[in-house]
């Protein structure tokens, strides 16, 4: 293949259902997603020339390859950091495709982390933060009590909580929001189940004075699965091209993914906002340019810190824009439409990039008008998603 | 005259640390009651967490060095649910930055959740844990 420079476009994307017990395999949720999003874009499996996962995904290359009949792959790779992969998996599939690498890259997550394992509750064997499993440092924590992902990120967030005086409750009102987006949306856990601001109060502590019950995303079976080609052939498929505008990864010195306690001010979000940094100026584009935004939402803090870090609010500010109703639909920048990883599911942040797609699409079943360009952020790494003019 | 230990005594439920090569020297003096950390062997610039090489001037000589056990809270948390292993009630987790400079995750005693304020001064003391180990925990001092 002769390699040439050109621009990369999500052409499929695929889901099985959310759950709590899939029933089946991680590899026939892996299958079953992927087959859709290559349905999706009227491509065959033989088409799939790159594959792309997480470190943490339990699938592997070869197993799913074989389920598809997947020919020959060019490239295959996994992105470590848990959640923060999300984005980045978009980030190489567009990096392959551009450099003329790859013709067809899918990339899936499937997980029974509800029915088989259990994200959020204590992570204390040392096979879990070997290299690329890990986050970096999360052994330090064990001794502690500071054992699962909810305690994690608490303890940086309280200090952020403290620099400017946000509380618990103005955290809430992401989750009422989500909730909200989730209720209208059939394919969400949540469906028909809106939660009120006094329900988040009254839920149970996880991490005080941090995280509530219903400040945590759920833990869900599922998979999600995207196909990213080149622009140009994009266009001759069956959808409308999501052209990727850019994409790129930040990972400052000293941070590291949910551990993160060792750089200078924990109270910011250097990698959001070196990722943001990078994307604006590889884009030429502005946060005012976005009309909406799919924000990596584990735990709704990270929610505060993304929307800060990529200048829809200066910092310490994100408590006045989500009070003020911007982040909902019909606000001014309506994020999360699906309900997020908090009221749709979690699929470690590949169903909100999905939902990214059907907004630039005009498929999702909370549309906002008028979409142009949707950010897609998993914190660590991001991409604009846009529409093809 | 050798005891035997008595079976109904305690035994620690904390988890001992994992010990990794590049930290083994910070939890071995951590069992014989000390607080250390990595200096550089030639620029003397402390680092956390601990590693082979020196990020400022990649000098692969590093020092162990005695800590002065005093910081201050940068910030603190309850985890409630699940109950985390190794403790009969939640335990409140602490950031605490050390004199040196770096930080440390740990844990308060000796202090209620609702009485931690950030920059509360602290100093060091030791906990075990099962295994046998001991690891560094803080208890507020008054600032001095």
């Amino acid at each position: 293949m002769t390699r040439r420079l050109r621009q990369a476009a999500v052409a499929g994307i695929g889901a099985t259902e959310f759950s709590k017990n899939s029933g089946r395999s991680e590899l026939q949720l892996a299958a079953e997603c992927s087959k859709a999003a290559l349905d999706d874009a009227g491509l065959h499996p033989a088409d799939v020339d790159g594959m792309i996962t997480f470190t943490l995904d339990g699938s592997d290359e070869i197993n799913l390859a074989r389920c598809l009949g997947v020919k020959d792959l060019a490239y295959t790779t996994r992105i470590p950091g848990g959640g923060a992969a999300a984005a980045a998996t978009l980030y190489q599939a567009m990096a392959v495709v551009e450099a003329g690498l790859c013709e067809v890259v899918l990339i899936w997550r499937a997980m029974n982390e509800r029915s088989q394992y259990r994200f959020g509750q204590p992570h204390t064997q040392a096979a879990g933060f070997q290299a690329g499993n890990g986050t970096g440092s999360l052994f330090w924590c064990m001794p502690f009590g500071a054992q699962t992902p909810a305690s994690w990120e608490a303890l940086a967030a309280q200090r952020y909580m403290q620099r400017y005086g946000v509380t618990n409750e103005d955290f809430g009102r992401v989750s009422v929001v989500q909730r909200r987006h989730a209720a209208t949306n059939p394919a969400a856990w949540f469906y028909r189940k809106p939660i009120t601001l006094e329900e988040h109060q009254s839920s149970k502590w996880i991490v005080a004075p941090v995280l509530r019950l219903l400040d945590c995303c759920q833990e869900s079976d599922g998979g999600v699965a995207l196909v990213v080609t080149s622009l140009s052939r994009a266009r001759d498929l069956k959808q409308p091209p999501v052209r990727i505008a850019g994409a790129c990864q930040s990972i400052p010195y000293n941070v590291e993914v949910i551990s993160n306690y060792y750089h200078a001010d924990l109270a910011t979000m250097p990698e959001a906002e070196g990722t943001a940094r990078r994307l604006w100026a590889q884009t030429g584009l502005k946060p005012a340019d976005m009309q909406c935004a799919m924000i990596y939402d584990a735990f709704t803090p990270q929610v505060f810190k993304q929307l800060e870090a990529f200048g829809f609010c200066g910092r310490g500010e994100a408590r006045e824009f989500v009070k003020d109703g911007h982040i909902a639909l019909g606000g001014r920048l309506p994020i999360n439409t699906n309900g997020g990883l908090i009221g749709e599911a979690y699929i470690h942040g590949m169903n909100n990039i999905a939902e990214g797609v059907r907004q630039v699409r005009g498929t999702s079943v909370n549309p906002v008008p008028d979409v142009e360009h949707v950010l897609v952020s998993s914190g660590m790494a991001a991409a604009v998603l846009a529409k093809d003019r | 005259m050798k005891t035997t230990p008595d079976p109904a005594a305690a035994q620690p439920m904390r988890l001992a640390p994992i010990v990794t090569p590049d930290a083994k020297f910070f939890w071995d003096a951590a069992d014989r009651g000390e607080l250390v950390g990595q200096r550089c062997g030639a620029c003397q610039r402390f680092r956390f967490p601990p590693r082979p090489m020196c990020p400022h001037c990649h000098s692969l000589e590093r020092e162990v060095v005695p800590l002065s056990g005093r910081g201050r809270v940068y910030s603190w948390i309850r985890p409630v649910h699940p109950q985390p292993f190794g403790f009969a009630e939640p335990p409140i987790v602490a950031l605490i930055e050390l004199a040196e400079g770096f930080r440390i995750v740990s844990n308060l005693v000796g202090i209620a959740f609702e009485d931690v304020r950030a920059e509360l001064p602290v100093a060091v003391e030791f906990e075990a844990t099962q295994g046998g180990h001991r690891v560094p925990v803080f208890r507020p001092v008054s600032a001095s």
